[in-house]
């Protein structure tokens, strides 16, 4: 890292440069898009969660005013469009054909002149399904006489893969020996992102250029653009994929939907430009979920509290295809981050997935690849741990830390982590929240029979994948890109293969270019999104960007600095080796008062480049990070439960993050204090659920409830800087922190409040129904 | 079946034609072309696509555009005036107060309306104001923030102002920043 400059504009919290468009309603989201001659589709969903298709009529919807068009599974099939592959290496059905495998599964698409005359023909399309007994629970679906969904496989089971990490024998000796082994079950429930914008698409075949523009709603258009050609059989050149402003994305805009399909066929078949809009229900029934993990987890330990073993198996629910986005290598994601920040000396992990009649996906919600049910069974599990030893959970924690001096550390499921200080971290949380003297007021109330919790939790994320040796999504490299052109004038386009969803790079990574060529923030541009211009990238999910792109950046800047200080000496009349960069100018060694600066070089590339240079001043970077990074904190939770109504109030939240440099403090915490909200909405209100009959209960915003801003509670940030040594900043990324972080911290905080009752453990959503539950279970009446 | 529609946004009159189904929402992203209002949800939750009908805040997906006829609705593309931001945009751009956008204009619309209201409104009473607009990126304690400065600055504004002058009176003199 290069040393404070006076010109820093890295830590500034500079203003986002994206908001003007967005507070003047200026922005421009897919659905505001409108081409000439623009038609609309809308899609024909099953209202069975399992059922053969009998029969498909079109007739009466081809004879609705406006319908021009109506595709079917059968129409896909004739093209070898009826299924498409996923993104972990399973494939998708884009319209049933056989039959449904899960409630609102797509079976048909009509397009007609309008929005309403759409959905007025897709009402009219006739279906005719046989019901199949549907598999809604994980643990049924591998019985032996439970239905096969999947009759497409060669694999004749409901079972999908099955993945392990760590030492079997080593794990069950240790666990066999131990002074003490806790074992707990932990549910962590299906829940949504449920992006403000729905998913959506308009694609526009050109028949006169052969070129298809799609402009989606996408987190990684670059994927899209080579899946998409991959799928269609189209050139990859004459498709241009371009992901204009997203309305939030969470990782539900990961995925390639079979409505984009749907508008692809529709456009190349009508020549027209076809939009797609889902409706929120249909974007909470059919498109990438989050979680759906039953684990069991047991540590072994000695009295003392010293950790000795972790033992952990999960069922994962993927539901009817097994359509997460994933790195190939690992199909349970990064799951074997659940040692989390303990220094365990061996540890085993193993993962079951299967498939059931409910919605296909299963890793998305601002969450690096299962990173969160991770973290959140080991936060949980310590604390069954601390009660069960006696010990506070702040010092069972302390106590078995990966310590400073062992960072690189190895962790005994095979990463290493690249920095770390655990025990700084939470010892500002506990300082901050008052730690002390909020255990004497708990015991204080306690004697009063008052229900009032604290609840920690001290994890440790692994994100910015990936490294190219271990990382790949359907093959591609999990790279990112930076492309720079600085311009006459001294201004820069800085394009990026990552695609933001309101993390700020517009803002973010212009101080990063700007810092590294000595300009300002407003000099810079950056542009994303559109595959004709960005450099070729995997876009932005699992808290990548700044660890790839940010890098990228950075070394791209760098790389435009190696020219221009040739420019440079030939501008200062000196031999290359006589100029240095210091202070965001070049200067002649020991002269410094002979400088030039990037404006003065980025004039003389293109008006008196030196001889034998070739003009211009332009680079690209494409960044193979050599590790993941290892963001981390403590979040400190206080609860007070009303004993008549089961009501948990938050009353204090503590969180101390550390994610390295801190490159725009202002939008850090606006990250944290959003990834926290919706941690608080998982833990307290959040659950897609079915009925035994595969009927998604869950469809809409009265019944898959997000916070407001009645309940949400105040946050309180602060924060460490333990910069990863090996990223050219420093920087690790923060996005998906406070969302990994924090439902252990809130249900920790419950779980503490209702103890003396002999509560260890409450599934999530903490429903106030439930707690209520419970208190009366225990006789405790308000 | 189609009937004929006048009614005014941000000042200027529109007519159309519509079916009687065609929603309020609709109508002014596809007939005047003012996509800053969002839709979100089908369900009247989230406040993505809230305007003022003469005034007051309303989801504009709940509503016929028929029942608009001879009404006044603003837009967020009406708060600003004469190229200078009104105070609450100015505020989220200063606090922070927005990540991915969507929510936004419904957020600075039921703002907007509560400070004509009540001009300098307490924390609770904001959030329980925002309460029917959802987002998903901030955790709203940024926007709590932005309506308070927001409110601060056009109380500010109105001070020079003689004492029988109204809210409204007060938002347009205390107009900020340029807009960008």
């Amino acid at each position: 890292m290069s040393a404070v400059q006076a010109t820093d504009v890295i830590g500034q919290r500079i203003k986002r440069k994206e908001d003007p468009r967005f507070i003047q309603g200026l922005g421009r989201y897919v659905d505001d898009i409108t081409l000439p001659r623009m038609v609309y589709m809308a899609l024909v969903r099953s209202p069975y969660a399992h059922a053969r298709l009998k029969a498909i009529r079109t007739e009466a919807a081809l004879a609705m005013p406006g319908v021009l068009a109506v595709i079917t599974g059968a129409d896909l099939e004739k093209a070898g469009l009826a299924w498409m592959p996923t993104l972990a290496g399973d494939r998708q059905m884009v319209l049933a054909t056989g039959k449904v495998l899960f409630q609102y599964q797509e079976v048909a698409a009509v397009v007609a002149e309008t929005r309403e005359a759409a959905f007025d023909g897709a009402e009219a399309v006739e279906v005719e399904y046989e019901p199949l007994p549907a598999v809604v629970d994980p643990f049924a679906s591998l019985r032996p006489e439970s239905p096969l969904l999947r009759e497409d496989r060669e694999e004749k089971t409901n079972h999908i893969w099955h993945w392990e990490a760590g030492e079997r024998e080593a794990t069950e000796a240790a666990i066999r020996s131990a002074d003490v082994v806790v074992r707990q079950d932990v549910v962590f429930q299906r829940v949504h992102p449920a992006p403000l914008e729905p998913c959506g698409c308009v694609a526009d075949y050109n028949r006169g250029t052969g070129r298809l523009t799609l402009y989606v709603t996408s987190q990684a258009p670059h994927a899209h653009r080579t899946l998409l050609s991959m799928v269609s059989g189209l050139p990859e050149h004459m498709i241009r994929v371009i992901s204009p402003d997203v309305g939030g994305g969470f990782g539900n805009k990961v995925a390639i939907y079979p409505g984009y399909v749907c508008a692809v066929v529709a456009s190349l078949r009508l020549g027209r430009p076809v939009k797609w809009v889902e409706t929120r229900t249909e974007n909470l029934t059919s498109t990438q979920f989050a979680r759906d993990y039953h684990m069991t987890a047991e540590i072994a330990a000695g009295r003392d509290g010293r950790v000795k073993a972790l033992r952990v198996r999960a069922l994962a629910d993927h539901g009817a295809f097994d359509a997460q986005a994933n790195p190939t290598r690992y199909p349970a994601g990064l799951f074997s981050i659940c040692t989390g920040s303990y220094d365990f000396p061996t540890a085993f992990a193993e993962v079951d997935a299967v498939y059931t009649n409910k919605a296909p996906g299963g890793v998305a919600y601002r969450c690096s690849f299962r990173v969160t049910e991770a973290s959140y069974l080991i936060e949980r599990t310590m604390d069954v741990l601390a009660d069960e030893l006696g010990i506070d959970p702040a010092e069972l924690r302390r106590r078995n830390f990966v310590p400073p001096a062992k960072f690189p550390y190895r962790s005994a499921l095979g990463w290493t982590y690249d920095s770390g200080d655990y025990a700084k971290a939470l010892d500002l949380a506990l300082e901050t929240v008052g730690y002390e003297e909020l255990r004497r007021e708990q015991e204080e109330r306690r004697r009063r029979g008052e229900l009032m919790g604290i609840g920690l939790s001290s994890f440790t994320e692994i994100v910015g994948a990936g490294p190219n040796h271990l990382f790949d999504i359907a093959g591609i490299k999990m790279f990112d890109s930076c492309e720079l052109r600085v311009h006459p004038t001294g201004k820069v386009l800085a394009r990026f293969g990552t695609r933001h969803q309101g993390q700020g790079h517009e803002t973010t990574f212009a101080q990063v270019v700007a810092q590294e060529l000595g300009l300002s923030v407003d000099d810079v541009i950056v542009e994303e999104g559109d595959t004709d211009t960005a450099p070729y990238g995997l876009g932005t999910y699992g808290s990548r960007s700044t660890p790839t792109a940010g890098a990228a950046a950075a070394l791209a800047a760098r790389r435009v600095r190696e020219k221009a200080l040739k420019i440079a000496a030939h501008l200062l009349e000196c031999g290359e080796e006589d100029v240095q960069w210091a202070d965001g100018r070049f200067q002649v060694q020991g002269a410094p008062a002979r400088s030039v600066t990037m404006k003065d070089v980025a004039l003389a590339a293109y008006t008196n480049p030196p001889p034998g240079l070739e003009p211009g001043l332009e680079a690209v970077f494409y960044y193979d990070p050599p590790n993941l990074t290892f963001p981390f904190g403590t979040y400190v939770c206080v609860v007070d439960i009303d004993k008549g109504t089961g009501d948990v109030k938050v009353r204090r939240f503590v969180a101390v993050d550390d994610c390295g440099t801190v490159i725009n403090p202002m939008i850090v915490e606006g990250q944290i204090h959003g990834g926290l909200t919706e941690g608080f909405g998982i833990a307290f209100m959040q659950e897609i659920k079915y009925d035994e009959d595969g009927n998604c209960l869950s469809g809409n915003f009265t019944e898959y409830l997000l916070p407001t801003a009645v309940e949400t509670p105040r946050w309180e940030t602060a924060r460490t800087v333990t910069p990863s040594p090996h990223h050219p900043i420093g920087a690790k990324g923060v996005g998906e922190s406070p969302n990994v972080g924090s439902p252990a911290a809130f249900v920790n905080a419950v779980v503490d409040a209702l103890s003396p009752l002999g509560v260890r453990h409450i599934d999530m959503p903490v429903t106030r129904e439930k707690v209520w539950s419970i208190l009366r279970s225990h006789g405790i009446r308000g | 079946m189609k009937r004929e529609l006048t009614l005014t946004i941000n000042g200027q009159p529109y007519t159309g034609v519509v079916e009687p189904r065609r929603l309020l929402v609709h109508f002014i992203r596809e007939e005047a072309g003012l996509t800053g209002t969002h839709v979100g949800c089908d369900t009247t939750s989230c406040g993505a696509c809230t305007v003022l009908l003469d005034g007051r805040p309303v989801k504009s997906c709940t509503l016929f555009a028929v029942q608009a006829e001879g009404h006044a609705v603003t837009t967020v593309e009406g708060l600003a005036r004469e190229g200078e931001l009104h105070p609450l945009q100015q505020a989220f751009w200063e606090q922070h107060g927005l990540q991915c956008g969507y929510c936004t204009p419904g957020m600075l619309m039921t703002g907007a309306a509560l400070l004509e209201r009540r001009p300098d409104p307490g924390e609770e009473e904001i959030r329980r104001a925002i309460s029917g607009n959802l987002c998903r990126c901030t955790g709203y304690q940024n926007i709590v923030r932005a309506i308070q400065e927001a409110a601060r600055a056009m109380r500010g504004a109105a001070e020079p102002v003689s004492a029988g002058q109204g809210a409204a009176g007060a938002a347009s003199a205390a107009r900020g920043g340029m807009v960008p």
